[in-house]
Formats: C-alpha cells, structure tokens, sequence
C-alpha cells in the first residue's frame, strides 16, 4: 500500500484550527477537572470547561458543533479562574475566545445566549461611534435589541440624582481613527463584524 | 512622580467616585497623573469575544498613544481594562507580525516601551507615604476584595500570592485598617454579565458580599468599577436573591486611602454609593487588635 495517504495534505481538523488561531493544543487537556471545580459558572453551563475540551478533543464534526451550540462558553466569564489553575497550562478562557467567534460566524449561538451576544454588540455599536463606551446609549441600545424594555429602570432615577449618568457621551476627538479600526478589524473576519452595525 | 493616565469609560460616569478618588489622593501621594490623549475604550470582554483583532486593536490604539507621549508608566484603575491593556502588549511584544499588523490598523507606532500599571500596584510602592500621612487612620475592619485581573493570569500581574494575594491588606494596613481572612478575595463577581444575566450576578456577587459581612467586615475594598457595580449597585437584586439585607458599604481603595489622609467624604464622593457609606459609632477596630481568624 502507498504510503501517499497519511502524508497527503488534508483541511485542518478542527483542533489545529483552535491551534492556528490561539497557540492552544486542546490535546494537552487530560480531563482532570480542576477548570471544573473551580469555575463560578459551572453549575449553570451545559458542558464544564473541560467536557468543551473533550468534545473538540473527539475532533469529530457533529462534536464540534456541539461544542459551538454550547451555552457555556457564552456563560464563561474571561474569569481566569481555570487557566491558573489548569495543571497543563492549557488557556482555557483563549480557546473560549475562538469558539465564541466561531459560534457567531457559522450562526450557531445557544437561544439562551442571545442577551449575552445582544449585550456585546450594542457595548460594540457604542465604542464604535464614538470610541468610548456611553453607558447609556448602551443600555438604550440593548433594551431596544433584546425587548427587556424595563429591567433596571428602578436604578435610573438615583443613578441620575448621584451624577452617575451622563446623559450625553463622552466621545474621542479622532472618531474617525476609531472608525477606521473597526472597519479594517471587521474585513479581517467579514463573518464577524464587531456589532452588526 | 509623573504617570500616564488612562482612566477608562466607566470612571467618566457609573465610577465617577472613583476618578474623584483616585485624583484627590494622587498629589498627597506625589503622584502627578496625565491623561493620555485621545484615549479610547479598551473594547473590554465584548471584543475579546466577538473579534480577536479589534480586542487588540482597540487598547493597542490607546497604548500608543501613551507611548507617543512619552510615559514610562500607564495607570490603569479598571481592573478590566488593565488586563486588556497589559495582554495586548504582551501579546504585541511577543510576535513581531503582529505587532505591525496592529499598528497598520491603528495607524500609529508601537514598540511597547511604556508599561501598564494598577492602582494596587501605584498605591503599594506609595504605602509608606500613606503611613506617614494617614492622620485620621482608618480604623475599621475590612475585606480586600481582588476579583479577578488584579492577580490573574499571574503572569501579566506578577502577583507573588495569586491564590491568596497580599497587596491590597498591605496599602489598607499602611491607612490603619485591619484587613480580615476570608474565602472569596479572589472569585469572580460576574461583571461582563451584569446586564445581560443579572440574577447570575445576584448570585456570585452575593456570596462575596455575604462571606465579607459574616466574617465582621464593616466595608469590602475593591479597586474596580465593575467589581464596585455589582458588589453595591446590585446589592438589591443580592439582597432580592438571598433573602438577606446587608448594610455592608464597598469602598473604593482610593476612598479609603483618601479617609485616612483626612480628605472629606464629599472629595472622595463617597455620597455617590448604592449602599450608604456609614459605620457604627465606637465599633473601630483599635490597630491594635488581635487579627482575626
């Protein structure tokens, strides 16, 4: 038998792909748990950090895509918690990063994620506009997006009378520069475009 | 001594107290902070999750800036935004087509001589100051609370203790304070689903609020706008979760600073709190005291 099929160039697997993008190899994850243990999250997530890592380690498509449909790594926190601890050093919240770009670009986020993804966006629209972030025109923002027309506005009133809103935005000289980023951030990934803006 | 400023979106509003804090106490500790100009948003964990570019792009933009004007040293009060600003230079500085694919986006040069700071870091090397000047000791007993980018990943911090960090207990100690034990200096208080998951929150912001009072805190201490929202804004939807009212008021380590070195609650706007900052008459801690268990 030839032995041109094992060194035949193939697509990259889903875990060189993870590799290519974040440095990471999901294969040094042997499944300990530690990320689990100590993770604020867990308790709510559908799959623990390391149950993430064993579907991309199975490096199978119906795997991988159950790892992208995941709640979880929405519910993830950036926290840190897991790669301090993670006793291969594997940088877990990395990895999350890309699965949460992934799951976006291919439409593949959790129904329960949409508030979290809404959330994202409209902090993204704002700093977009005017390259800082107006805390109120966020919240307008992702109110109108996400329907919860009401929640928090029992804080708004002593958040006003404490001078803790400010009403209009705090805005960069060069909102153009700030536009520019954006703009040559979002043709980099065209599928994943900062806010959908 | 003079330090790059970079203040961050929230401290121009929701933490305005602590930009009123952190300005108040840095001439009385020699410390002359200039803003960078033209700063922008970090980008926060929204970029970093929805486009990994832009999550560098973003505070690689305000890092150049700094470094254009010329400061050895970046103070960064806002612990997310510290994190960001410090990764994405170590990151720039760790792959050279990367750092000039950034700075061809941001259209400014970056070779990252300047370096990122905290403010437990700035307050830390400033403790014997505070020390010397703290003529109204604060003499009260007190949670330092970390979260978690003040000592995660320890390599960006290089926090000696990241499982039990010191730095905080020390600058508290130097304003007379005595900083207690507890279990949940280190955990997370759910910021970047503050809006889109509050009873999340509720929840993990709730058990550090309740560990601080049930081990006599009179304050928690943090030195991070978004740690300070859900630790005292939510403390409704806290209270609502657990069934439990906690008095328990969370200062700025600014303000705490600043008490002790005789500025006025109003300087240090301590009046902008959820929870109203008060203590118990005569309940001070004398310095004294045996520390807690």
């Amino acid at each position: 038998m030839s032995s041109a099929s094992h060194a035949a160039p193939h697509a990259p697997t889903f875990p060189e792909r993870v590799r290519e993008a974040t440095g990471e190899s999901v294969f040094q994850c042997y499944q300990c748990g530690k990320c689990a243990a100590g993770c604020p999250l867990a308790a709510e997530m559908d799959y623990t950090p390391n149950q993430i890592l064993r579907l991309l380690q199975l490096n199978l498509p119906e795997m991988e895509e159950e790892a992208l449909r995941a709640l979880s790594i929405w519910l993830c926190l950036t926290c840190e918690t897991c790669a301090a601890r993670c006793p291969q050093e594997v940088d877990i919240p990395k990895i999350m990063d890309h699965l949460r770009q992934e799951s976006r670009r291919r439409g593949l986020v959790h129904p329960k994620a949409k508030d979290i993804l809404a959330f994202y966006e409209s902090l993204l629209a704002s700093v977009r506009k005017g390259g800082r972030l107006h805390e109120v025109g966020l919240v307008a923002s992702y109110k109108l997006k996400t329907g919860h027309l009401l929640q928090d506005v029992l804080l708004t009133p002593q958040l006003l009378q404490r001078g803790k809103l400010s009403l209009r935005p705090h805005k960069v000289a060069d909102t153009d520069a700030v536009r520019r980023i954006f703009d040559r951030c979002d043709a980099a990934a065209p599928e994943n475009k900062a806010d959908h803006a | 001594m003079k330090l790059g400023y970079f203040p961050g979106c929230s401290l121009e509003s929701s933490a305005r107290e602590y930009n009123e804090s952190l300005q108040a106490v840095a001439p009385l500790l020699d410390l002359e902070l200039c803003e960078v100009p033209d700063w922008n948003c970090c980008g926060a964990t929204a970029a970093h999750s929805l486009n990994h570019k832009l999550a560098l792009a973003l505070p690689a933009r305000t890092l150049a800036l700094a470094e254009r004007a010329g400061f050895d040293e970046l103070l960064v009060p806002c612990s997310a935004c510290y994190s960001r600003l410090a990764a994405t230079r170590r990151d720039l500085l760790a792959n050279e087509a990367l750092r000039q694919e950034i700075t061809s986006i941001i259209e400014l040069d970056y070779v990252g001589s300047t370096k990122v700071v905290s403010v437990v870091d700035v307050l830390g090397r400033a403790a014997p100051t505070i020390r010397a000047k703290a003529s109204v000791p604060f003499l009260r007993k007190v949670a330092c609370y970390y979260g978690c980018y003040l000592t995660r990943p320890a390599s960006l911090t290089t926090c000696a203790r990241p499982e039990d960090p010191q730095e905080m207990e020390a600058i508290v100690a130097s304003a007379g304070a005595t900083p207690l034990d507890w279990a949940f200096k280190i955990d997370c208080c759910g910021a970047a689903l503050s809006v889109s998951r509050t009873a999340t929150v509720a929840e993990l912001a709730g058990r550090i609020v309740a560990d601080a009072a049930e081990r006599g805190a009179e304050a928690l201490v943090v030195a991070c706008p978004l740690c300070h929202t859900n630790l005292d804004l939510r403390r409704p939807a806290i209270e609502r979760h657990r069934g439990v009212s906690y008095a328990l008021p969370v200062l700025y380590i600014t303000q705490l600073v600043g008490l002790a070195l005789g500025l006025s609650e109003r300087a240090l706007g301590l009046h902008r709190h959820h929870v109203p900052v008060r203590f118990a008459p005569g309940a001070a801690a004398p310095a004294a005291a045996p520390k807690e268990n």
